[in-house]
């Protein structure tokens, strides 16, 4: 789960990290209340989207802070396109509008759970900002997961990338303060940059990324209730509501799976017959005859879909309780469209001839192949 | 022949009594697996299944000699069950669990001793076809036979397993390593077993986006593998940046691609296969012109 900037810079605040001076405005708020608490004359103007690239695509902008509030009016309920997102955009509901900092120089720190090394690694740089991509690779330390990590280490890293004076022990400090609030948020990245320097030898966290590990938000409730649920493809977010996997896509084939590897096989599959699958969705294994229906029902919500491909070999998931599921969508589809069915392993007899009797003209396989080629064709000639 | 169990393999489960636990026990029983007892915690003394429960692992050991733990233990709990079942001295433990915190799992593979060997979490588990079902796999697909089967995936492993059988070419074991970016056992440790095994004739590996473990094990089978791999990697339409269901399956910038993992197995001699309805037939042919 992705924060936006404001929710790291307040958990960096709540750290003792120093942020820049700034206020949160969300649609419909009072936007001059707010600006109001700001020293001119200028403000930084950032959009609050689950995206980078936000500067070069003109969603963050320095302007006098008599601007701000058309700025803002300007800004809020559009959506912001980056190259980091889909041609539609992230929505922009909240604005993180700040003081701007007086910078001499731009450092790079991050702590990143390294899944190679199973550990947490913190990576370091002297050239920070929109340079980090180009610069040279950050220094990296791995920490040891039982040893944890002393100021000293800090102390070297902060040497390393050519830092001096007051600045060895301050920047020490600030690693030492992200490792203790990647643990402590079970966080799997947490990401200063720029670390601002300023010419009083200040260290100020000027952008701030976070992400925290979904299996672990059962016992991060206080964050898990900070998810903005408007970054999501709204399909994505009541799929979530059902507990199932679910990711849109742009194509026209809606597919239904049991298990990641199998839907991602089946996008596969489909693409090699020629045609593009409208979303991933992997069912689970726990799964009822209920949520089948129910995430058919979600899958052909989108408009796009032309034609639906479920693939199913059964295990622990019964092809019976698959069938059902179908046929109690199947009742509560508002459009017709075609439907292929491939149903194999666990109870396979059993939930091909409750397709067989119910009279539903669906396409019944047992291959796999011809399941995606058949999905294709239909979905070409509807 | 067979790598990590066969049918002699002694396992006992934790979260014996849980539904979970219960049903896939039952299942294994009539596979033949020796299934031997199992820990609750709280449940100790009595029988479950007809065999004994225990409240800790280490009495488990003690009473049981067990060679192999089988983990249905909820996700709260499951890294903790792990380093129990591996301080009181199981060789071999298998985590089914989805979804373990994956901190959790970092301090797992720091405490873990040498002496034992983890699969998984979130995975399908282990099976030596007709003789030993450790994990969640349908029995019934599983033919004995020569390929060593291993795999990041669950149900895409069952059509990797249901493809060998239909070519006439049955499996010696199945290795599911699990979707999880930190976990157990991994490609390399898994082709170093098969390579060793007298009755592995041939490796199929199933991938997927996501980490560098596939161009790892590229590297391995080109010093170290004699034996004829075949390769498929799920993904390739994946777009980067999501999690395609497995926590650890998703392409970060321009790492992690499909491309990427396929031109790096091909390179190593490995007969990448471009279609999962392929798996089966194209190493049968690979096998049939050698």
């Amino acid at each position: 789960m992705r924060l936006h900037e404001y929710q790291a810079k307040a958990l960096f605040a709540q750290y003792g990290l120093s942020t820049p001076v700034g206020v949160v405005v969300t649609k419909g708020g009072d936007v001059d209340a707010a600006v109001s608490r700001l020293r001119g004359p200028l403000c930084v103007v950032k959009a609050q989207i689950h995206a980078g690239a936000r500067g070069k695509a003109g969603g963050v902008r320095v302007v006098p802070i008599a601007e701000v509030s058309s700025l803002a009016a300007r800004f809020l309920g559009t959506r912001l396109v980056t190259s980091q997102t889909g041609p539609a955009g992230q929505p922009i509901n909240t604005l993180l509008i700040e003081e701007p900092i007086a910078a001499i120089s731009e450092l790079y720190v991050a702590c990143v759970l390294d899944r190679r090394l199973g550990k947490r690694v913190i990576l370091a740089s002297a050239e920070g900002g929109v340079g980090i991509e180009e610069g040279r690779p950050p220094i990296q330390l791995p920490i040891d997961s039982l040893r944890g990590f002393s100021p000293y280490q800090g102390r070297m890293l902060a040497k390393a990338i050519g830092l001096s004076g007051r600045l060895v022990a301050a920047f020490g400090d600030i690693v030492a303060t992200l490792i203790d609030l990647a643990v402590q948020t079970d966080a799997l990245l947490v990401e200063i940059n720029p670390l601002m320097v300023t010419e009083a030898g200040e260290l100020i966290a000027a952008d701030g990324k976070i992400e925290i590990d979904d299996n672990a938000l059962f016992r991060q409730a206080r964050l898990n209730s900070e998810r903005d649920p408007s970054q999501s493809d709204s399909k994505d977010e009541q799929a979530r509501a059902l507990d199932l996997q679910y990711i849109a896509l742009d194509g026209d084939i809606g597919c239904l799976v049991n298990g990641a590897g199998l839907a991602m096989a089946t996008m596969d599959l489909i693409a090699l017959a020629g045609g593009r699958p409208a979303n991933f969705l992997d069912v689970g294994g726990g799964t009822t005859a209920h949520k089948v229906a129910e995430a058919l029902t979600l899958l052909v919500s989108d408009p796009n879909v032309k034609t639906v491909l479920v693939n199913i070999f059964g295990g622990i998931v019964r092809c019976d309780l698959i069938a059902e599921g179908l046929l109690q969508a199947a009742k509560r589809f508002e459009r017709s469209f075609p439907i292929v069915v491939r149903l194999v392993g666990t109870k396979r007899e059993e939930g091909q001839l409750l397709l067989a009797q119910s009279g539903l003209a669906v396409d019944v396989t047992d291959s796999l192949e011809e399941a995606a080629q058949l999905a294709v064709a239909r979905a070409c000639a509807s | 022949m067979s790598v990590l169990i066969h049918k002699e393999t002694r396992v006992i489960c934790q979260g014996f009594t849980g539904k979970q636990g219960t049903f896939h026990c039952q299942q294994a029983l009539e596979y033949g697996t020796r299934i031997v007892g199992g820990v609750t915690p709280g449940k100790g003394g009595g029988r479950h299944l007809s065999l004994p429960v225990f409240d800790t692992v280490a009495e488990a050991v003690d009473a049981l000699a067990p060679d192999a733990s089988v983990i249905y233990v909820p996700a709260v709990a499951a890294a903790d069950a792990i380093l129990e079942a591996a301080v009181a001295g199981i060789g071999l433990v298998v985590c089914i669990t989805e979804g373990i915190p994956i901190a959790d799992m970092a301090r797992v593979k720091a405490l873990l001793p040498p002496t034992t060997r983890l699969v998984g979490p979130n995975c399908p588990g282990i099976i030596t076809s007709g003789e030993c079902k450790i994990g969640i796999m349908p029995g019934s697909i599983h033919e004995p036979g020569v390929v060593g089967i291993v795999s990041r995936s669950g149900t895409l492993t069952y059509e990797a397993v249901a493809q060998t059988t239909a070519a006439g070419l049955g499996q010696t074991t199945c290795i599911g390593i699990g979707g999880d970016p930190v976990h157990g056992m991994g490609f390399v440790d898994c082709l170093r077993l098969f390579e060793a095994d007298g009755a592995t004739e041939a490796i199929l590996l199933v991938g997927e986006i996501g980490g560098d473990e596939e161009e790892e094990a590229a590297d391995f089978i080109r010093h170290h593998v004699s034996k004829p791999v075949a390769a498929y990697i799920a993904g390739m339409t994946a777009p980067p940046g999501r999690r395609m269901g497995h926590a650890g399956a998703v392409i970060a910038g321009s790492h992690g691609t499909a491309q990427a993992k396929k031109a790096a197995l091909a390179a190593a001699g490995v007969t990448v296969v471009e279609s999962p309805a392929h798996m089966g037939r194209v190493l049968a042919e690979r096998l049939r012109s050698m």
